[in-house]
């Protein structure tokens, strides 16, 4: 079965990318395939290169990355919420005249058509949000 | 068409738990996330209205969240279903579509 | 050209106090130009979403109400509001903004978009979706 991953909630303040990534990393090892992750509301915030949890917990952000690396996944972090939050790629921080861009590997920007996309491509569409 | 409710919040918190049962076909199943095992459990206030629900629905809740929250399977109403992650995928890919209730 | 899916915007929440009805309805907003069979439902909270005359000038955020009329324009004319939801808060369909669309079907005769229905009969529309969206 194909999937899209619908995140609404930013790292750590809720428990939806923990369980986004454990239902993720679930379904990829039955053999299914992930369409695309994507990361709206606060989710974005799971898309920042700049954060430093605690040593002793996860960190869910290199989650994300190192399960896309493994797996090819395409995960798609929304422009307009991303923009409103401040979680910029480097072609954004030159469209935005800004002095710093923070998306983190293996997350790329795009719009909410990606999502909608998600939706029509794929057989199940799951959200994780608050 | 065959759903699956999926609900992450606790019923004392808030009430997508009452929305969801309100508006959730015969015949549909309910799984338990998240801050919403507690609604597994026995002896609450919203015990009964779960034990109603499963008159028409097969509900089941995430192991995984069970454990994290020092809810032991004894705690549980009778005829509720402990999955785990890989169980909850396929809960998924089973039923035609699902609903998360936030 | 693949199938038309029937897509459904669940929306529980109420305005302002969250950002969930404004990036819903953003998302309603792109979503349309995919052509897909489109709904909106209004439940709990939801149904504060579309009560009239939302003035913001106080709080200092954008009053985004005025958009909700705009759907009618992108083909988004199926927007439910549970009975229920509305009754519970003491609300009736007067006390929600007058969403029109024009049915290209029936000479662009303009109709209500809002239709309030039971939760029997919210119940059976959620149940004939392919894609449910809830933020």
């Amino acid at each position: 079965m194909k999937f899209t991953i619908l995140v609404n909630e930013g790292p750590y303040q809720h428990q939806a990318s923990d369980t986004a990534y454990q239902f993720t990393k679930a379904a990829l090892e039955k053999g299914h395939e992930i369409f695309r992750v994507f990361f709206y509301n606060d989710g974005v915030n799971n898309a920042t290169r700049l954060s430093v949890p605690p040593q002793d917990d996860r960190n869910i952000t290199q989650n994300w990355t190192e399960l896309a690396e493994k797996h090819g996944l395409d995960l798609v972090v929304c422009i307009a919420a991303a923009q409103r939050r401040g979680i910029l790629d480097e072609d954004e921080m030159k469209r935005q005249g800004k002095d710093a861009h923070n998306l983190a590997p293996g997350f790329r920007i795009s719009g909410l058509g990606q999502l909608i996309e998600g939706g029509i491509q794929s057989d199940r569409l799951v959200v994780f949000g608050d | 068409m065959s759903m699956l409710h999926i609900v992450n919040k606790s019923p004392f918190e808030r009430n997508a738990l009452d929305a969801c049962l309100r508006l959730a076909k015969s015949g549909s199943s309910l799984l338990l996330i998240e801050d919403a095992v507690y609604a597994a459990m026995k002896g609450t206030t919203v015990s009964d209205k779960v034990a109603a629900a499963m008159k028409d629905m097969k509900v089941y809740v995430l192991g995984a969240d069970l454990k994290a929250r020092g809810v032991g399977e004894e705690k549980l109403m009778e005829g509720i279903d402990v999955v785990d992650y890989a169980g909850f995928v396929d809960l998924v890919a089973e039923h035609d579509n699902n609903q998360s209730w936030l | 050209m693949s199938d038309v899916k029937k897509f459904l915007y669940v929306n529980r929440k109420a305005p302002y106090g969250t950002i969930y009805a404004l990036e819903s309805l953003e998302v309603v907003l792109i979503g349309a130009a995919f052509e897909q069979d489109v709904s909106l439902a209004f439940v709990d909270d939801g149904v504060f979403q579309l009560m009239k005359g939302q003035d913001t000038s106080e709080v200092g955020m954008k009053n985004f109400s005025p958009t909700y009329s705009a759907l009618g324009d992108y083909d988004v004319n199926k927007i439910y509001v549970e009975k229920e939801s509305l009754e519970a808060r003491g609300l009736t369909v007067d006390d929600l903004m007058d969403l029109k669309y024009e049915d290209e079907d029936d000479d662009w005769a303009e109709k209500d978009s809002i239709r309030v229905v039971t939760a029997e009969e919210m119940k059976a529309i959620m149940d004939e979706q392919d894609v449910i969206l809830s933020f």
